[in-house]
């Protein structure tokens, strides 16, 4: 099988790419910069329907992963790389006869700020959404599921905060605010929410690329379906790194008020770097956000097959045997080197990212 | 005298027509609505407005017939779950709902049109109809004049007649004064935001607006106000002979009859469904306790019910009274009347007297005369509102004697539940001492009052007691002893503890009663020569019926803590026990004071050969501990419920030999009892064919001679639990081993529906309370059924800091998920557990899930 791999330089693109080629598939990646995982590349921006066009002619599949992932930024970036570039992808898959469009979207987009409590896939609502990168992903969204037709089976996976060893988007920042005795626990920490590792991610979009041609047109919800207490996430990150977990604890009304003080803050000043606490992260990480399953597992024929306790295993081995502080890492495999500061910058978010927006600061280490 | 304000107004909009509901009324379909024309009673032309579920009548059709001032919307739920077969129509009357408008039109007319209309719409039967309100009367006036057609009769929250006494509320009485009626029925929608506002718990804004979208105007509302002017409140009332006429016809209807009530109603109340039960003997009843005026609103599952009873109209042989009464006598005095010469002492109050066993028979015989006399006999119902005393005890085997039916209530209930109770429960006369006199009058129950004990001549009067049980046994010295009950004569009405919702009444008749007797002396080999100390209050009941003495000791019965060491030790010495029963929590406080105890006390405590330990789960570890003052007692305790007890029954050393399992093994089913299970679907219901598989859970199901008859006033849950022919459904959770033992995992209602199965909790929290830290372990699940998360709630042993559960330091929780061997999403610390009143015991896992979703959920 053919398959196009966009945004393959996050982690989550990066393992799908690789999943495919270890089970023999042709893949091409199409990112902004190279990103060495031994396949063809089509360098260039998603929402340029040249480059895209070019990159999807022959294709079986395509995953489309790219985006912008942030917290802060303009309107007008997230409109041209998250709804405008996957309007292109899908505008070009069809044209180009693809069968299947595999579009990797977020529970973002149908969070309306309320506990998320063992519920299915809502549609996609922009209206509702909280901030411009879940706005951008539910319009996005809806891009790609209106492409559906006879020709192009299209579906949408939303992976929930995928983590795993390599992880530079929430595992890392987290244990470098641990480490630097700066990583609090928001309210109670008792707000369960869904997690799932890599390997876990990484089979479901395979799964979706195999899935039958009936399963189309429709949004999944992507996790291990084992929710735990936001605190009890933290803890066992921060475990597999060998640092203590989160000692400090923050009420929420003091959390969102800090929020609203440091977005205000960055609005006026116009800063372009993450700050370390938005509203919209409070109250992600304060409210329950947590999945059902069942309809997942049974249209995509697929199971996570790493428990979360086997996933926190591997995840301690890698640091083991990794060199590691964040800091003596190349820099060349982040794509934004701010995140070492951020919390999980977007909970909800799996990790890809082929628009390399420009601060590359590094900040915090 | 006809109110002219709302006449003159007719005038301007007679011609109002029929029209659509607007769409997007929650639970209504639009395709349920047509508009038909039809001729009126006098002729003319009506547009009708109807709901019409369009199915083919192959049973046949549901007419339904809303009241005053709703309109055909109360019906919506029947419509969308009609069961198969069941055409249902629900027309809107004239005047109402989105019908035509038109001048005053009276009950006769009403019926009339409904028959032109039904004639109309080509219903050939067979059709069962059901009524709301005054729609009550007006689809019996149908029902009456339809008979060929007729199969059965549905009626909620109505009447035909207005019992002597009753002259409706405040509200309807005050809308006979002209004018004032007139500006609350029509110029404002003051009475038809009233009704909808009756509704308990209170109805959703959105529904409200649709009971009222068909009366925005006071030109659309004429008909309300016309619907009040003619109840025929007074004799010269045009529609009182109709009325009058529907009333006598409906007591000549031979239909089966299915009554669903509210009786939180203060409209149509208690005297208005005793008229129709009279008039209506044949007649089903469930009254849904939470529900008001607005059945169909407060109760939705009167739907389903109602789908249940026209399923049985098809497949049950008749829906009328069964086949003839056993008629054998009683034998339930049969061992007290055989110790009639006996001086021995039958009941022993420390610090009182002893009574023997020949004076307690001539006080039980005697009262029972005297009662029979003032006409307490077969098919009366008396509640009893007297502490457990010697005096409780005499008179319910009185009450027994002269063949009534004795009703108890627990006073855990609190006097809102025991009231709700009792007056569910049709009492005809109360037997109470004097402030249980005075808690009658507060819970306002209906009956004739007899004093318990002694009170003042003015405090009598007062309370309205017209005799005291003194009385009545002078009464009775000389009288003719009751003929006596037979074995198919009710007995009793138990409520249970109501810790899941509205306490239920339980039926037992005689023959009921003398099995669960013999079964009793039957397990604890309990011989005409044992004693007993009944530190437990159903037991201190039972002793002369069981045939063996027994004493009381000095504590208050119904609190089972103040039950010391010491007051056991006097009892069991002033009747020589040989037998004690009593609650685990008061042998939890006998075990508190045992130091207190001197060598005499010991001694007698020495020589009880046999505990029982019954009310709430018992521990092998109490069991063990107990041997401390009751060194030679075999140590039992059994498995039941107010429904069906004993099921079985289990020793200490029985419960070692058990060892630890999934659940608490509860021992094998008792001689003459059956236990099957229903097992699950992974929907958490407990719907699959009954089996004695070896280790497979489902819920628990009895079949005995001395399960309840049924449950009172509540048909739809006696056709639940009754559902297997022959089997009482338990409501708990459990499975047989294949030693045939029972172990019981939870409460149905507790089991955990999660994507990977059914989860029940017991077994769980055994496991987890195994944890040396652990002192106690609810588990529950969280989220929609069928993908729910388990969560463990555990209190710890050293105190933890706040009440309130949190989330538990990581490497307790992993002991915990060690421990469960099920995935726990979350393990919360809390430092109690809500448990029930009742006992004290029993985990509210209710409560518990309550906790943990609104703890997971986060913090705002």
């Amino acid at each position: 099988m053919r398959v196009l791999v966009t945004g393959a330089s996050g982690m989550l693109g990066r393992e799908t790419a690789r999943a495919l080629l270890a089970r023999g598939d042709e893949v091409t990646v199409l990112q902004r910069r190279p990103g060495g995982i031994g396949c063809p590349e089509v360098l260039g921006d998603v929402a340029d329907a040249a480059v895209v066009g070019r990159a999807v002619v022959g294709q079986d599949a395509v995953v489309h992963l790219a985006a912008k992932v942030d917290v802060v930024g303009r309107w007008p970036e997230f409109l041209r790389a998250n709804v405008i570039g996957t309007r292109t992808v899908a505008t070009a898959c069809r044209s180009a006869g693809v069968q299947r469009l595999v579009h990797v979207s977020s529970p973002a987009v149908a969070h309306d700020g309320q506990p998320l409590v063992g519920v299915g896939a809502e549609p996609a609502d922009p209206a509702a959404a909280r901030g411009h990168y879940a706005r951008s992903k539910a319009l996005a969204e809806q891009q790609a599921l209106g492409a559906d037709s006879p020709d192009l089976a299209v579906v949408a996976i939303r992976p929930h905060l995928v983590w795993g060893p390599g992880d530079t988007q929430l595992v890392e920042p987290i244990v470098a605010r641990a480490r630097a005795g700066r990583l609090p626990v928001i309210g109670s920490g008792a707000a369960l929410i869904d997690t799932t590792y890599i390997d876990n991610a990484v089979a479901a979009l395979v799964a979706a690329i195999d899935a039958e041609p009936a399963v189309h047109g429709e949004a999944l919800v992507v996790s291990n379906g084992e929710p735990r207490p936001v605190r009890e996430v933290l803890d066992r990150l921060c475990r597999a790194a060998g640092v203590r977990g989160p000692r400090v604890r923050v009420p929420v009304p003091v959390a969102r008020a800090a929020a609203v003080a440091i977005e205000r803050a960055w609005t006026l000043l116009d800063r372009r770097d993450t700050p370390p606490l938005t509203p919209f992260l409070v109250e992600q990480l304060s409210t329950a956000h947590w999945f059902d399953q069942r309809h997942t597992r049974q249209v995509l024929a697929w199971a996570p097959h790493v428990s979360l306790d086997e996933g926190f295993d591997r995840l301690a081995r890698w640091f083991a045997t990794t060199v590691t502080t964040p800091c003596s890492r190349s820099a060349g495999q982040r794509t934004r080197g701010s995140r070492t500061a951020a919390l999980p910058a977007v909970p909800g978010e799996n990790l890809h990212s082929a628009n390399a927006t420009s601060h590359d600061t590094l900040d915090s280490c | 005298m006809r109110d002219v304000t709302s006449a003159k107004l007719l005038r301007n909009h007679s011609q109002t027509s029929a029209r659509l509901p607007p769409r997007g009324l929650p639970g209504l379909d639009p395709a349920w609505s047509r508009l038909v024309r039809v001729p009126d009673a006098d002729g003319v032309d009506r547009a009708w407005h109807l709901l019409d579920n369009g199915a083919p009548a192959d049973h046949g059709t549901v007419l339904c017939v809303h009241g005053n001032p709703t309109w055909s919307y109360l019906w919506r739920r029947l419509l969308a779950d009609a069961p198969p077969g069941w055409r249902v129509v629900a027309p809107d009357q004239l005047g109402m709902g989105w019908s035509e408008r038109t001048a005053p039109r009276t009950l006769a007319q009403r019926v009339t049109d409904l028959g032109r209309l039904t004639d109309a719409l080509g219903i050939t039967g067979p059709v069962v109809t059901l009524g709301h309100d005054w729609g009550g009367a007006i689809s019996l006036g149908w029902a009456a004049t339809h008979q060929a057609l007729l199969r059965g009769v549905v009626l909620t929250n109505t009447a035909v007649h207005q019992p002597e006494g009753t002259y409706g509320p405040v509200l309807i009485r005050l809308t006979r004064v002209p004018g004032l009626r007139d500006l609350v029925c029509v110029r404002t929608p003051a009475f038809v935001w009233a009704a909808s506002g009756l509704s308990r718990p209170r109805l959703n804004a959105e529904v409200r607006a649709g009971f009222a979208a068909p009366y925005a105007t006071a030109a659309s509302r004429a008909a309300v106000g016309d619907f009040v002017a003619d109840i025929p409140f007074d004799a010269d009332h045009p529609s009182r002979e109709p009325l009058e006429e529907i009333a006598q016809a409906t007591g000549q209807l031979h239909v089966p009859v299915l009554l669903l009530w509210g009786p939180r109603d203060p409209v149509f109340g208690e005297a208005h469904l005793d008229d129709l039960r009279r008039r209506l003997p044949q007649a089903l009843l469930h009254r849904y306790e939470r529900a008001a005026h607005l059945v169909t609103e407060d109760a939705p599952e009167y739907a389903e019910a109602i789908a249940g009873w026209l399923a049985d109209l098809d497949t049950l042989p008749s829906a009328g009274p069964t086949a003839r009464a056993d008629v054998r006598p009683s034998l339930l005095h049969a061992r007290l009347a055989a110790r009639a010469e006996d001086h021995a002492p039958a009941i022993v109050e420390v610090g009182r007297p002893p009574v023997s066993w020949d004076l307690f028979d001539r006080r039980v015989r005697e009262i029972a005369a005297g009662l029979a006399a003032v006409g307490v006999g077969p098919g009366r119902r008396v509640a009893l509102l007297v502490p457990p005393s010697l005096e409780l005890t005499v008179a319910v085997h009185a009450v027994w004697r002269a063949g009534a039916v004795v009703v108890l209530a627990d006073r855990g209930l609190g006097l809102g539940g025991m009231g709700r109770a009792l007056r569910g429960a049709s009492i005809h006369h109360v037997i109470a001492t004097g402030p249980g006199l005075a808690a009658a009058r507060a819970m306002r129950l209906p009956g004739s009052r007899i004093v318990a004990g002694t009170l003042v001549g003015s405090l009598r009067r007062v309370l309205g007691a017209q005799h005291t049980l003194a009385d009545l046994a002078r009464l009775g010295r000389d009288g003719p002893a009751p003929c006596g009950p037979v074995v198919d004569d009710e007995c009793a009405v138990v409520f249970t503890s109501g810790a899941t919702g509205p306490a239920k009444g339980v039926v037992y008749r005689h023959r009921q009663v003398e099995a669960q007797l013999a079964l009793i002396r039957a397990t604890y080999e309990l011989r005409d020569d044992d004693r007993i100390v009944a530190a437990f209050a159903p037991f201190s009941l039972l002793g002369p019926a069981l045939g063996v003495g027994s004493a009381v000791p000095d504590m208050d019965v119904t609190s089972p803590g103040t039950l010391t060491a010491g007051a056991l030790a006097d009892a069991v010495a002033a009747i020589e026990a040989s037998v004690v029963f009593a609650s685990p929590a008061s042998l939890r406080s006998v075990l508190a004071t045992e130091p207190a105890l001197s060598p005499t006390q010991r001694s007698a405590l020495s020589r009880v050969r046999l505990l029982m330990s019954a009310g709430a789960p018992v521990s092998a570890e109490l069991l063990r501990s107990v041997r401390a003052v009751l060194p030679a007692a075999e140590a039992h305790t059994p498995y039941g419920m107010t429904e069906v007890l004993p099921v079985t029954d289990i020793s200490l050393p029985q419960i070692e030999a058990a060892g630890a399992g999934d659940g608490v093994c509860v021992g094998n089913p008792l001689p003459g009892v059956q236990v099957r299970v229903s097992p699950l679907s992974v929907s958490g219901a407990a719907d699959q064919p009954l089996t004695a598989a070896p280790g497979t859970a489902g819920e628990v199901c009895v079949r005995a001679a001395h399960v309840k008859q049924t449950y009172d006033a509540l048909w739809a849950t006696q056709r639940a639990s009754a559902r297997d022919l022959g089997w009482h459904r338990t409501g708990d959770v459990g499975h047989l081993d294949r030693q045939g033992r029972l172990w019981i995992e939870g409460r149905l209602q507790h089991v955990l529906t999660t994507p990977a199965g059914v989860v029940t909790p017991v077994g769980v929290e055994q496991r987890v309370e195994a944890l040396a830290e652990v002192g106690s372990a609810a588990v529950v699940g969280i989220g929609p059924a069928g993908t729910q998360q388990p969560v463990v709630v555990v209190v710890p042993v050293a105190p933890a800091p706040r009440t309130a559960p949190r989330v538990a330091a990581t490497p307790l929780a992993d002991r915990v998920r060690a421990a469960a061997q099920v995935p726990l999403a979350a393990v919360l610390v809390a430092r109690e557990l809500p448990v029930d009143i009742r006992h004290a015991s029993k985990v509210d896992r209710t409560v518990v899930a309550a906790w943990a979703e609104r703890t997971l959920a986060g913090s705002r």
